[in-house]
Protein backbone atom coordinates (compact mmCIF):
# COMPACT_ATOMS: atom_id res chain seq x y z
CA UNK A 1 0.00 0.00 0.00
CA UNK A 2 1.49 3.28 -0.99
CA UNK A 3 -0.60 6.38 -0.88
CA UNK A 4 2.15 8.55 -1.81
CA UNK A 5 1.60 6.93 -5.39
CA UNK A 6 -0.02 9.53 -6.98
CA UNK A 7 2.75 11.82 -5.63
CA UNK A 8 5.37 9.42 -7.50
CA UNK A 9 3.75 9.89 -10.11
CA UNK A 10 3.27 13.66 -10.58
CA UNK A 11 6.45 14.17 -9.54
CA UNK A 12 8.04 12.26 -11.72
CA UNK A 13 5.91 13.94 -14.71
CA UNK A 14 6.84 17.13 -13.71
CA UNK A 15 10.74 16.64 -13.55
CA UNK A 16 10.71 14.50 -17.15
CA UNK A 17 7.98 15.71 -18.91
CA UNK A 18 7.57 19.43 -18.14
CA UNK A 19 11.09 19.97 -17.19
CA UNK A 20 12.48 17.67 -19.51
CA UNK A 21 15.45 16.78 -17.53
CA UNK A 22 17.03 13.15 -18.28
CA UNK A 23 15.92 10.45 -16.02
CA UNK A 24 19.17 8.60 -15.48
CA UNK A 25 21.23 12.22 -14.89
CA UNK A 26 22.07 13.21 -11.41
CA UNK A 27 20.26 16.66 -11.59
CA UNK A 28 16.29 14.42 -12.36
CA UNK A 29 17.33 12.25 -9.78
CA UNK A 30 17.72 14.71 -7.27
CA UNK A 31 15.02 16.84 -8.96
CA UNK A 32 12.66 14.19 -8.45
CA UNK A 33 13.39 13.30 -5.75
CA UNK A 34 12.92 17.04 -4.40
CA UNK A 35 9.42 17.64 -5.75
CA UNK A 36 8.37 14.43 -4.35
CA UNK A 37 9.28 14.66 -0.62
CA UNK A 38 8.15 18.51 -0.90
CA UNK A 39 4.68 17.45 -1.63
CA UNK A 40 4.56 14.59 0.73
CA UNK A 41 6.06 16.19 3.44
CA UNK A 42 4.01 19.81 3.61
CA UNK A 43 0.50 17.86 2.93
CA UNK A 44 1.57 15.78 5.91
CA UNK A 45 2.12 18.74 7.63
CA UNK A 46 -0.77 20.26 7.19
CA UNK A 47 -2.72 17.58 8.23
CA UNK A 48 -0.73 17.11 11.47
CA UNK A 49 -0.33 20.36 12.14
CA UNK A 50 -4.19 20.90 12.25
CA UNK A 51 -4.72 17.93 14.96
CA UNK A 52 -1.81 19.49 16.94
CA UNK A 53 -3.57 22.76 17.39
CA UNK A 54 -6.81 21.03 18.52
CA UNK A 55 -4.64 19.16 20.87
CA UNK A 56 -2.75 22.16 21.86
CA UNK A 57 -6.24 23.70 22.83
CA UNK A 58 -7.81 21.41 25.02
CA UNK A 59 -4.41 20.26 26.70
CA UNK A 60 -1.82 23.35 27.12
CA UNK A 61 1.01 22.70 28.91
CA UNK A 62 0.20 24.08 32.32
CA UNK A 63 -2.80 21.68 32.47
CA UNK A 64 -0.39 18.60 31.76
CA UNK A 65 1.54 20.36 35.06
CA UNK A 66 -1.06 20.12 37.14
CA UNK A 67 -1.81 16.23 36.09
CA UNK A 68 1.99 15.66 37.05
CA UNK A 69 1.64 17.54 40.61
CA UNK A 70 -2.01 16.63 41.30
CA UNK A 71 -0.93 12.99 43.33
CA UNK A 72 1.93 10.56 43.40
CA UNK A 73 2.40 8.28 40.16
CA UNK A 74 4.84 6.04 42.09
CA UNK A 75 7.27 6.45 39.10
CA UNK A 76 4.28 6.31 36.07
CA UNK A 77 4.94 10.41 36.42
CA UNK A 78 8.03 9.39 34.04
CA UNK A 79 6.29 8.02 31.22
CA UNK A 80 3.59 10.85 31.79
CA UNK A 81 6.33 13.65 31.62
CA UNK A 82 7.86 11.81 28.53
CA UNK A 83 4.53 11.75 26.82
CA UNK A 84 3.60 15.15 27.27
CA UNK A 85 7.08 15.95 26.42
CA UNK A 86 6.17 14.55 22.84
CA UNK A 87 2.76 16.67 22.51
CA UNK A 88 4.11 19.95 23.59
CA UNK A 89 6.01 22.50 21.00
CA UNK A 90 8.89 23.43 22.05
CA UNK A 91 11.55 25.89 22.12
CA UNK A 92 14.61 26.05 23.57
CA UNK A 93 13.26 29.53 25.34
CA UNK A 94 10.42 27.55 27.13
CA UNK A 95 12.71 25.62 28.65
CA UNK A 96 13.71 27.60 31.78
CA UNK A 97 10.19 28.60 32.38
CA UNK A 98 8.73 25.41 32.24
CA UNK A 99 11.66 24.07 34.38
CA UNK A 100 11.27 26.32 37.29
CA UNK A 101 7.35 25.76 36.37
CA UNK A 102 7.50 21.85 37.21
CA UNK A 103 9.62 22.44 39.82
CA UNK A 104 7.33 24.87 41.52
CA UNK A 105 4.58 22.79 41.52
CA UNK A 106 6.06 20.06 43.07
CA UNK A 107 7.04 17.64 40.41
CA UNK A 108 10.18 15.89 40.88
CA UNK A 109 13.65 17.20 39.82
CA UNK A 110 13.95 13.36 37.61
CA UNK A 111 10.09 13.90 35.99
CA UNK A 112 11.16 17.58 35.33
CA UNK A 113 14.25 16.19 33.24
CA UNK A 114 12.38 13.51 31.68
CA UNK A 115 10.29 15.72 29.87
CA UNK A 116 13.29 18.04 29.09
CA UNK A 117 15.01 15.32 27.41
CA UNK A 118 11.99 13.87 25.00
CA UNK A 119 10.31 17.30 24.29
CA UNK A 120 12.95 18.90 21.58
CA UNK A 121 13.27 14.81 20.49
CA UNK A 122 9.35 14.46 19.45
CA UNK A 123 7.51 17.10 17.51
CA UNK A 124 5.02 16.79 15.20
CA UNK A 125 7.27 17.89 12.73
CA UNK A 126 9.98 15.37 13.65
CA UNK A 127 7.48 12.69 13.25
CA UNK A 128 6.10 13.73 10.04
CA UNK A 129 9.45 13.82 8.67
CA UNK A 130 10.39 10.22 9.81
CA UNK A 131 7.48 9.27 8.40
CA UNK A 132 7.69 11.09 5.11
CA UNK A 133 11.59 9.77 4.87
CA UNK A 134 11.95 6.24 6.73
CA UNK A 135 8.24 4.97 6.53
CA UNK A 136 5.99 4.76 9.60
CA UNK A 137 8.11 1.96 11.62
CA UNK A 138 11.19 3.79 12.12
CA UNK A 139 9.11 6.84 12.91
CA UNK A 140 7.25 4.66 16.04
CA UNK A 141 10.53 3.15 16.57
CA UNK A 142 11.82 6.89 16.86
CA UNK A 143 9.55 8.36 19.10
CA UNK A 144 9.53 5.16 21.43
CA UNK A 145 13.20 5.70 21.40
CA UNK A 146 13.13 8.96 22.19
CA UNK A 147 10.11 8.48 25.59
CA UNK A 148 12.72 5.65 26.48
CA UNK A 149 15.56 8.11 26.62
CA UNK A 150 13.24 10.02 28.70
CA UNK A 151 12.01 8.29 30.94
CA UNK A 152 15.20 6.16 31.51
CA UNK A 153 17.55 9.30 32.25
CA UNK A 154 14.50 11.49 34.29
CA UNK A 155 14.68 7.93 35.96
CA UNK A 156 18.31 7.62 36.33
CA UNK A 157 18.69 11.71 37.30
CA UNK A 158 16.17 11.37 39.63
CA UNK A 159 17.70 8.53 42.07
CA UNK A 160 20.51 10.47 41.95
CA UNK A 161 19.42 13.02 44.15
CA UNK A 162 20.76 15.89 42.19
CA UNK A 163 18.03 18.35 44.41
CA UNK A 164 20.97 20.49 45.69
CA UNK A 165 22.24 21.80 42.48
CA UNK A 166 19.71 23.19 41.30
CA UNK A 167 20.12 26.73 41.64
CA UNK A 168 18.54 28.14 44.84
CA UNK A 169 16.90 30.37 43.65
CA UNK A 170 14.63 28.52 41.67
CA UNK A 171 13.48 26.94 45.13
CA UNK A 172 11.74 29.90 46.42
CA UNK A 173 10.01 31.29 43.31
CA UNK A 174 6.18 31.51 43.55
CA UNK A 175 4.50 32.01 40.94
CA UNK A 176 0.47 33.16 41.15
CA UNK A 177 -1.78 30.39 39.94
CA UNK A 178 -2.98 31.73 36.16
CA UNK A 179 -6.88 31.25 35.73
CA UNK A 180 -7.38 29.46 33.00
CA UNK A 181 -9.30 30.86 30.55
CA UNK A 182 -12.24 29.20 29.54
CA UNK A 183 -13.96 31.17 27.15
CA UNK A 184 -16.55 29.79 25.21
CA UNK A 185 -15.55 29.55 21.92
CA UNK A 186 -18.61 28.28 19.37
CA UNK A 187 -17.22 25.29 18.11
CA UNK A 188 -17.43 26.75 14.13
CA UNK A 189 -14.84 29.54 15.37
CA UNK A 190 -12.72 27.03 16.83
CA UNK A 191 -12.34 24.40 14.02
CA UNK A 192 -11.60 27.73 12.06
CA UNK A 193 -8.77 28.40 14.53
CA UNK A 194 -7.76 25.27 14.25
CA UNK A 195 -7.01 25.77 10.64
CA UNK A 196 -5.55 28.91 10.78
CA UNK A 197 -3.31 27.51 13.73
CA UNK A 198 -1.76 24.47 11.92
CA UNK A 199 -1.89 26.78 8.68
CA UNK A 200 -0.03 29.38 10.21
CA UNK A 201 2.89 26.85 11.72
CA UNK A 202 2.95 24.82 8.46
CA UNK A 203 3.54 28.33 6.88
CA UNK A 204 6.53 28.99 8.90
CA UNK A 205 8.48 26.34 9.07
CA UNK A 206 8.15 25.51 5.30
CA UNK A 207 10.88 27.17 4.33
CA UNK A 208 13.33 25.55 6.96
CA UNK A 209 11.68 22.02 5.56
CA UNK A 210 12.08 22.86 1.88
CA UNK A 211 15.89 23.70 2.66
CA UNK A 212 16.12 20.22 4.37
CA UNK A 213 15.24 18.94 1.71
CA UNK A 214 17.01 20.43 -0.88
CA UNK A 215 20.12 19.41 0.86
CA UNK A 216 19.11 15.74 1.27
CA UNK A 217 18.02 15.49 -2.48
CA UNK A 218 21.09 17.14 -3.64
CA UNK A 219 22.97 14.53 -1.29
CA UNK A 220 20.72 11.77 -3.22
CA UNK A 221 21.34 12.78 -6.61
CA UNK A 222 24.61 13.16 -6.40
CA UNK A 223 26.56 11.31 -3.65
CA UNK A 224 27.17 7.63 -4.91
CA UNK A 225 25.87 4.62 -2.90
CA UNK A 226 27.85 3.60 -0.43
CA UNK A 227 29.97 6.56 -0.52
CA UNK A 228 30.59 7.32 3.21
CA UNK A 229 31.54 3.26 3.93
CA UNK A 230 35.16 4.51 3.41
CA UNK A 231 34.93 6.62 6.39
CA UNK A 232 32.59 4.92 8.29
CA UNK A 233 32.63 1.52 8.33
CA UNK A 234 29.57 -0.25 9.34
CA UNK A 235 31.09 -2.66 12.16
CA UNK A 236 33.45 0.53 13.16
CA UNK A 237 32.90 0.21 16.90
CA UNK A 238 33.76 3.69 17.53
CA UNK A 239 31.53 5.34 15.03
CA UNK A 240 28.15 5.56 17.54
CA UNK A 241 30.27 7.43 19.95
CA UNK A 242 32.35 10.00 18.00
CA UNK A 243 28.98 11.01 15.93
CA UNK A 244 27.13 11.18 19.61
CA UNK A 245 29.59 13.25 20.72
CA UNK A 246 30.54 15.34 18.21
CA UNK A 247 27.06 16.47 17.67
CA UNK A 248 26.05 17.27 21.05
CA UNK A 249 27.73 20.85 21.51
CA UNK A 250 26.40 21.02 18.04
CA UNK A 251 22.77 22.61 17.56
CA UNK A 252 20.33 22.53 14.50
CA UNK A 253 16.33 21.91 14.59
CA UNK A 254 14.90 18.48 13.77
CA UNK A 255 13.44 19.81 10.76
CA UNK A 256 16.63 20.47 9.03
CA UNK A 257 18.93 17.71 10.42
CA UNK A 258 16.32 14.92 9.16
CA UNK A 259 15.95 14.84 5.57
CA UNK A 260 20.26 15.46 5.60
CA UNK A 261 19.97 11.83 7.93
CA UNK A 262 17.73 10.24 5.31
CA UNK A 263 20.26 10.97 2.42
CA UNK A 264 23.41 9.78 4.79
CA UNK A 265 21.66 6.77 5.86
CA UNK A 266 20.67 5.66 2.19
CA UNK A 267 24.37 6.34 1.39
CA UNK A 268 25.34 3.65 3.85
CA UNK A 269 25.74 5.21 6.71
CA UNK A 270 24.63 2.79 9.51
CA UNK A 271 20.52 4.21 11.02
CA UNK A 272 21.74 3.66 14.38
CA UNK A 273 24.48 5.76 14.12
CA UNK A 274 22.74 8.48 11.90
CA UNK A 275 20.02 8.55 14.56
CA UNK A 276 22.50 8.30 17.53
CA UNK A 277 24.02 11.67 15.66
CA UNK A 278 20.94 13.33 15.30
CA UNK A 279 19.33 13.13 18.93
CA UNK A 280 22.40 14.55 20.16
CA UNK A 281 21.96 17.54 17.80
CA UNK A 282 18.92 17.85 18.35
CA UNK A 283 18.47 17.36 21.85
CA UNK A 284 21.54 18.44 23.68
CA UNK A 285 23.69 21.30 22.41
CA UNK A 286 25.90 24.03 23.60
CA UNK A 287 22.82 26.83 23.59
CA UNK A 288 21.25 24.98 25.26
CA UNK A 289 23.44 24.21 28.24
CA UNK A 290 24.04 28.03 28.38
CA UNK A 291 19.99 28.49 28.84
CA UNK A 292 19.74 25.79 31.68
CA UNK A 293 23.13 26.94 33.37
CA UNK A 294 20.80 29.42 34.44
CA UNK A 295 18.54 27.39 36.91
CA UNK A 296 21.43 23.88 37.12
CA UNK A 297 24.32 24.13 38.99
CA UNK A 298 27.13 23.21 36.88
CA UNK A 299 27.23 19.40 38.25
CA UNK A 300 23.58 18.57 37.59
CA UNK A 301 23.92 20.32 34.17
CA UNK A 302 27.15 18.11 33.72
CA UNK A 303 24.47 15.23 34.91
CA UNK A 304 22.04 15.55 32.68
CA UNK A 305 24.11 15.72 29.73
CA UNK A 306 26.38 13.06 30.79
CA UNK A 307 23.68 10.80 31.27
CA UNK A 308 21.82 11.66 28.34
CA UNK A 309 25.15 11.49 26.01
CA UNK A 310 25.57 7.62 27.25
CA UNK A 311 22.36 6.15 26.62
CA UNK A 312 22.06 7.73 23.40
CA UNK A 313 25.09 6.18 22.28
CA UNK A 314 23.27 2.57 24.02
CA UNK A 315 20.22 3.44 21.64
CA UNK A 316 22.19 3.73 18.74
CA UNK A 317 24.33 0.74 19.52
CA UNK A 318 20.65 -1.11 20.02
CA UNK A 319 19.65 0.20 16.69
CA UNK A 320 22.43 -0.75 14.56
CA UNK A 321 22.02 -4.44 15.91
CA UNK A 322 18.52 -4.96 15.92
CA UNK A 323 17.10 -2.37 13.41
CA UNK A 324 17.49 -3.30 9.56
CA UNK B 1 -2.78 50.76 29.19
CA UNK B 2 1.20 48.67 29.94
CA UNK B 3 2.82 46.41 26.91
CA UNK B 4 5.64 44.48 28.16
CA UNK B 5 7.42 41.38 26.30
CA UNK B 6 9.06 38.61 28.59
CA UNK B 7 11.56 36.22 27.11
CA UNK B 8 14.53 34.66 27.95
CA UNK B 9 16.91 36.29 25.35
CA UNK B 10 16.25 34.19 22.30
CA UNK B 11 16.01 34.81 19.01
CA UNK B 12 12.44 34.44 19.39
CA UNK B 13 11.64 36.37 22.08
CA UNK B 14 13.43 39.41 20.80
CA UNK B 15 11.71 39.01 17.63
CA UNK B 16 8.06 39.46 19.56
CA UNK B 17 9.62 42.38 21.02
CA UNK B 18 10.15 44.07 17.49
CA UNK B 19 7.00 43.08 16.64
CA UNK B 20 5.30 44.26 19.07
CA UNK B 21 6.84 47.78 19.22
CA UNK B 22 6.01 47.66 15.21
CA UNK B 23 2.20 46.68 16.21
CA UNK B 24 1.90 49.54 18.87
CA UNK B 25 3.46 52.35 16.75
CA UNK B 26 1.13 51.43 13.95
CA UNK B 27 -1.66 51.29 15.89
CA UNK B 28 -0.48 54.87 16.42
CA UNK B 29 -0.28 54.56 20.62
CA UNK B 30 1.70 56.57 22.66
CA UNK B 31 3.02 53.44 24.41
CA UNK B 32 6.68 52.11 25.72
CA UNK B 33 6.73 48.69 25.11
CA UNK B 34 9.08 47.48 27.69
CA UNK B 35 11.26 44.33 27.24
CA UNK B 36 12.15 42.05 30.39
CA UNK B 37 14.31 39.06 30.22
CA UNK B 38 14.15 38.50 33.62
CA UNK B 39 13.36 34.70 34.18
CA UNK B 40 11.25 35.19 37.71
CA UNK B 41 9.18 38.07 36.23
CA UNK B 42 7.73 34.88 33.44
CA UNK B 43 7.33 32.51 36.44
CA UNK B 44 5.37 34.48 38.60
CA UNK B 45 2.95 35.22 36.21
CA UNK B 46 2.51 31.69 35.90
CA UNK B 47 2.78 31.17 32.25
CA UNK B 48 5.91 28.28 31.63
CA UNK B 49 6.31 29.17 27.89
CA UNK B 50 8.03 32.12 26.17
CA UNK B 51 7.88 34.63 24.78
CA UNK B 52 5.02 36.19 26.67
CA UNK B 53 3.40 39.57 25.39
CA UNK B 54 1.73 40.93 28.72
CA UNK B 55 -0.52 43.65 29.34
CA UNK B 56 -1.45 45.49 32.00
CA UNK B 57 0.73 42.61 33.94
CA UNK B 58 -1.75 39.55 32.54
CA UNK B 59 -0.43 37.09 29.57
CA UNK B 60 -2.09 37.87 26.99
CA UNK B 61 -0.16 35.32 24.04
CA UNK B 62 2.30 33.47 25.18
CA UNK B 63 4.38 30.53 23.65
CA UNK B 64 4.75 32.03 19.92
CA UNK B 65 5.37 34.13 17.45
CA UNK B 66 2.30 35.44 16.21
CA UNK B 67 1.93 37.71 12.93
CA UNK B 68 1.62 41.68 13.57
CA UNK B 69 -2.21 41.11 12.86
CA UNK B 70 -2.55 38.91 15.58
CA UNK B 71 -0.96 41.51 17.95
CA UNK B 72 -2.58 44.32 16.83
CA UNK B 73 -6.00 42.34 17.44
CA UNK B 74 -5.21 41.36 20.63
CA UNK B 75 -3.66 45.25 22.07
CA UNK B 76 -7.37 46.23 20.37
CA UNK B 77 -9.15 44.41 22.89
CA UNK B 78 -7.46 46.14 25.49
CA UNK B 79 -8.21 49.44 24.65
Amino acid sequence: MNIFYHIKNFADWITFDVFGIEQTTHLGDSVNFFIYDSIKIIILLLIINYFMAIVRHYLPVEKLRDFLASRKWYGLDYFFASVFGTITPFCSCSSIPLFIGFIEAGIPLGVTLSFLITSPLVNQVAVVLFAGLFGWKIMILYVISAMLLGIFGGFILGKLKLEKYVADYVWQIKSQKLEIKNNKEKFSALIKKFWHEGFDLTKKITSYVLLGIAVGATIHGYVPAGFFENYIKADNFFAVPIATIVAVPMYANAVGVIPIMQSLVEKGIPLGTAMAFMMAVVGLSLPEALILKRVMKIKLLAYFFGITTINIIILGYLFNAFVK
Amino acid sequence: MKIQVLGSGCPTCKKLFEITKQAVKELGLKIEVEYITDIQKIVEMGVMQSPVLAIDGKPAITGFLPDIEKIKETIKKFI
